[in-house]
Order: C-alpha cells, then sequence, then structure tokens
C-alpha cells in the first residue's frame, strides 16, 4: 500500500472536514500498479499556513480553493510552480474569469473541481489525478533508469496519429455513402486529401524511425571520414523532383570536398530536414541556396531559403516534439513537427549548435555548426 | 430562414467534414481555419451557433474563442469539439454555474461523436 499525501485548502473548516471524510476510505487501484493507493489528508485553513504545509510536508496532491482570507490561491499555486515542487494542483473555486483560468492552467493546475462538488465528483478527480501522477513518477524514475519511456511523447504521439486517421475515415464513410453520388470524379478532392495525409503519416513514422534510432540507449554510430559536400549532393537529388513540383531551385554553392569524421546516416539526416524544410516552406518561384564550409576547426553547414520566414515567438518553440508553427501560410503543408527536434538531438551528440535567423515573408537561414573533433 | 452554424478548425479535413455533416442537417455554414479569422468573421457576422476546436493556433484557442463570442453574443450557444479529455483526462463540467462563468461553452463533445447524436446536441441547443 502506498499513500499520497492531500493537502486541502480551504477557509471553510467544514469543506474541509467533508473532504476529510470523502477520502477517507478512499482506494485508488489502477491496473500498472502492483498496489493501491489510498489518502492521507492534511488541512489548511489560508494560502500562508499552505505554504508553510507545503515547505514542510511536501504534499503530492494540493485541492485549492482561490478564494481565501489573505493570499489568494493562485498565489499559492504560483509558489508551487516557482519552487519547481513535484505536486498536482486542482482548482476548486468559482472562477471569475477566463483570464484566471487560463493562467492557473498555464501555471500548473492539473484540474478543475467546480464548487460545491458532490463526493464522487472530487473522488473521480482524484481517481484521476492519483493515475496520472503514478505514471509520472513511475516515468520519471523508469528515465533514472535509463529506460526510455514516454509518457507524455506517446500521447501527443497517438494524438497525431489519430488525426490523420479520423480524418481519412471520414473521407472514406462519405464515399461509403455515396453522399456526392456514384461518380467517382466527385470524389477526387477527398482522395487527394486522403493521400496527403497518408504521406504526412508515413514522414511521422520515417522520423519517428530514426528518433528512436538516436534515443535506443546505445547509438551504433558509425564514425569515417565524411564528405559532407558529397552527402548535400546526394541530399538535395532526394529533393529536387518536390522541389521541382514546388517551383523552388536549390543551389549548392560548395563544390569541393568538405570532410570530417561522422556518422553519414546522421549527417544525411540532419541536411534532409533542412533542405527539405527550406523547400517546404518556400515561396513560388523561391531559392535555396546550402553552403558547406570548414573554419576554425568547425564544419558550418549553411542552408538559406526565400521562404515564409517566421517570427521570433515561432522560432521559440521550433525545435519542441511535435510543434508545427500554425498560421495562413503553413496550413496546407504537412509534416510531423519532428524533423527539428531530431536534428537538435544530432547535433547535441556532435556537441554542435544551431543558429536560427528567420524574417517573416523573406526567408530563414540555418546555420549548423559542428566541431571536427569531438569529445 | 436557415440557422447558420459558424465552423471553426485547423485541421481542414475536420472543418470540410463537419460543415458537410452540418450541411446536411439543413443548415447553413460558415467555416474560419483558426481563432484570427473567425475573430474577423464575427465582428460582423452572427452565427446562430458556433462550434470551435480547442487547440488551434494555441492550447486555449477554443475558450478564448469562446469567451470573445459570448461577449459580443451572450445568446449564441457554443459547442467545443475537443480530442483533449480522453488523451489527457481532463475532466471538464459545463453545467454548473461556477464553471459556466469561465469556460463559455455550453457543451463539450468528443470529436469522434455520431451524425445524429451531433444533429440531436446542435437541435436542442438551438431548441428546435
Ligand atoms: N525553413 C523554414 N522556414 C519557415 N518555417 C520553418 C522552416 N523550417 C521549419 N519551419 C517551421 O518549423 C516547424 C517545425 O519543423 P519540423 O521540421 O520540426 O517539422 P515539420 O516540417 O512539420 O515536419 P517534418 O519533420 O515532417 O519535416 C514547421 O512546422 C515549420 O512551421
Amino acid at each position: 500500500m502506498a499513500e499520497y499525501k492531500v493537502l486541502v485548502v480551504d477557509d471553510e473548516a467544514g469543506i474541509r472536514m467533508g473532504t476529510r471524510r470523502i477520502l477517507q476510505n478512499f482506494k485508488v487501484d489502477y491496473p500498472f500498479m502492483d498496489e493501491h493507493i489510498e489518502f492521507v489528508i492534511l488541512e489548511a485553513g489560508t494560502g500562508e499556513d499552505a505554504i508553510e504545509i507545503i515547505d514542510r510536508d511536501m504534499p503530492d496532491i494540493i485541492l485549492l480553493d482561490n478564494k481565501l482570507p489573505g493570499i489568494q490561491g493562485i498565489e499559492v499555486l504560483e509558489y508551487v510552480k516557482k519552487k519547481l515542487y513535484d505536486i498536482v494542483v486542482v482548482m476548486i473555486t468559482s472562477y471569475a474569469s477566463l483570464e484566471l483560468a487560463v493562467k492557473a492552467t498555464r501555471d500548473g493546475a492539473y484540474d478543475f473541481i467546480p464548487k460545491p462538488f458532490t463526493p464522487q465528483e472530487l473522488r473521480s478527480s482524484l481517481e484521476n489525478i492519483t493515475k496520472q501522477l503514478f505514471l509520472k513518477r513511475m516515468t520519471q524514475k523508469m528515465n533514472k533508469e535509463g529506460k526510455q519511456i514516454r509518457f507524455q511523447f506517446l500521447s501527443v504521439l497517438s494524438h497525431e496519429l489519430k488525426a490523420p486517421l479520423n480524418a481519412i475515415e471520414g473521407y472514406l464513410k462519405i464515399m461509403d455513402e455515396r453522399q456526392f453520388g456514384d461518380n467517382i470524379h466527385a470524389y477526387q478532392e477527398m482522395i487527394n486529401r486522403s493521400l496527403d495525409r497518408i504521406t504526412g503519416m508515413r514522414s511521422l513514422i520515417m522520423d519517428l524511425l530514426d528518433l528512436t534510432k538516436i534515443e535506443s540507449g546505445s547509438p551504433v554510430q558509425n564514425f569515417q571520414p565524411t564528405d559532407i559536400t558529397a552527402i548535400a549532393r546526394l541530399s538535395l537529388d532526394t529533393m529536387r523532383p518536390y522541389a521541382i513540383q514546388k517551383d523552388v531551385d536549390i543551389y549548392l554553392n560548395t563544390k569541393e570536398s568538405v570532410i570530417m569524421e561522422a556518422d553519414s546516416k546522421e549527417i544525411e539526416i540532419i541536411l534532409n530536414n533542412l533542405i527539405s524544410n527550406a523547400v517546404k516552406y518556400n515561396k513560388q518561384g523561391g531559392r535555396v541556396d546550402i553552403f558547406i564550409k570548414q573554419e576554425k576547426g568547425n564544419i558550418k553547414i549553411t542552408v538559406i531559403d526565400s521562404g515564409i520566414g517566421m517570427t521570433d515567438e515561432e522560432k521559440s518553440r521550433l525545435f519542441q516534439d511535435f510543434v508545427r508553427i500554425k498560421n495562413q501560410k503553413t496550413r496546407n503543408i504537412t509534416g510531423s513537427g519532428l524533423g527539428l527536434s531530431i536534428l537538435k538531438k544530432i547535433v547535441e551528440m556532435y556537441h554542435g549548435e544551431i543558429e536560427v535567423q528567420s524574417v517573416p515573408d523573406q526567408g530563414t537561414t540555418f546555420t549548423i555548426t559542428l566541431p571536427q573533433d569531438k569529445q | 430562414m436557415k440557422k447558420t452554424i459558424l465552423i471553426v478548425d485547423d485541421d481542414m479535413d475536420y472543418l470540410f467534414q463537419m460543415k458537410l455533416k452540418v450541411e446536411q442537417f439543413g443548415f447553413d455554414t460558415i467555416t474560419a481555419d483558426g481563432q484570427k479569422e473567425a475573430e474577423m468573421i464575427i465582428e460582423s457576422v452572427k452565427p446562430d451557433l458556433a462550434i470551435l476546436d480547442l487547440m488551434m493556433e494555441s492550447d486555449d484557442s477554443g475558450f478564448i474563442l469562446a469567451y470573445r463570442i459570448k461577449r459580443k453574443y451572450p445568446d449564441v450557444p457554443i459547442i467545443i469539439a475537443t480530442a483533449v479529455t480522453a488523451e489527457t483526462g481532463m475532466s471538464f463540467d459545463t453545467t454548473s454555474d461556477e464553471s459556466q462563468q469561465w469556460i463559455k461553452a455550453d457543451l463539450f463533445l468528443d470529436k469522434g461523436i455520431r451524425a445524429d447524436q451531433l444533429q440531436r446536441e446542435i437541435n436542442k441547443l438551438l431548441k428546435i
């Protein structure tokens, strides 16, 4: 049996008592858990008391009322966030505004329970939280032990895989019911869209394979003197059919060989990603310029495009898993949002650096610097 | 006169399929592919009902849009269609007064909802 400490913060003693009763004999079981979890209740009548108890007893879960006599609940939430405590906070409150709710979510509030709540509402919310917390801690433990299980990642992944499936299923149903008559031509656009979504899904799966190669404990790196220019040429050739369709010209401005000790597969992933993005996020009649240089013990790979560019805010999110910039200009472009996060992981393995310069509507320059002799 | 439903989603396929369904129920539709476009539309058009995706430009676009729509047109019912509930375990309740004060939606629906259920919910909100 395990115990989670639940801190109830409410200025009404009656609510604190009630909560204690509701949770007294409550246990949570979970198929993943060998044991069940019970709850120990701690109480605080004010935000100030709550902070004292948090520092002293380190609860696992806080049920937090926002309206308190002294400092407000949201300030307690901010405190927990600032201290980076591993505590799940549930706001129990009547919200004055959307702004507060959004702020609370940003500050890491996990859930909201409206007040007054029924015993059943409280229990089922606590059950969810307990499972979530358990999974999170198990994940952390496994990560420490070097096991690469990432629930967070998997749940986003399942969402990313489900969206195209839903779209394709929707179109197939429309066709199945012959909603636009018996002529196949009436469905051409739906067929095209389905094929596009399949392409997107395939690229996601390919990216995932790259990612598992990088992340599976000891990557089998095969270091050899590698000609970066030759790989760039190869990558350019693979991308050319796509570039022609998009009416984008690609130029490899370096002719001479630039050699470094590297795993050619990894360099290929870097170049493929940069060049394919430079083509994908370009404009009709646009161009892509590639430079490979050797300077001061570093290899510099520069890919310049004359494409749609991005804002500083968009730039800051670029390298996160599954991040795709959503705006008018990117809405018809498919992708997994994994490419650059993979690239970043590889560049880090080489102790290299990535620099991005971008101006909306003018273009983007990616510069990768890899030290030639890596330790 | 036909009622007009505003549909907002950044997945163009979902948007198209939802538009098709809603038109088959006998409504007119206006579509927008994000919070920004929808905000522009409501400046000049008052829909009879709105169906919004939750995560668009940002994770809470649907909430913010719902808030703006309700501020301009308090009587327009709003449905938030989301795939998140199942995945995050986030539970929302839209019936209590307290949550209605901050989540300005009349109903949360799972994106996978069947067409006939969707039609029933829309009719209920439009009182037809
Ligand atoms: N050269 C570029 N110009 C403008 N935007 C870019 C450029 N490269 C990347 N981006 C933006 O960064 C986001 C993340 O790129 P990333 O390569 O990780 O994913 P993706 O292109 O969506 O998918 P894939 O991994 O299949 O290439 C893209 O969605 C795009 O909006």
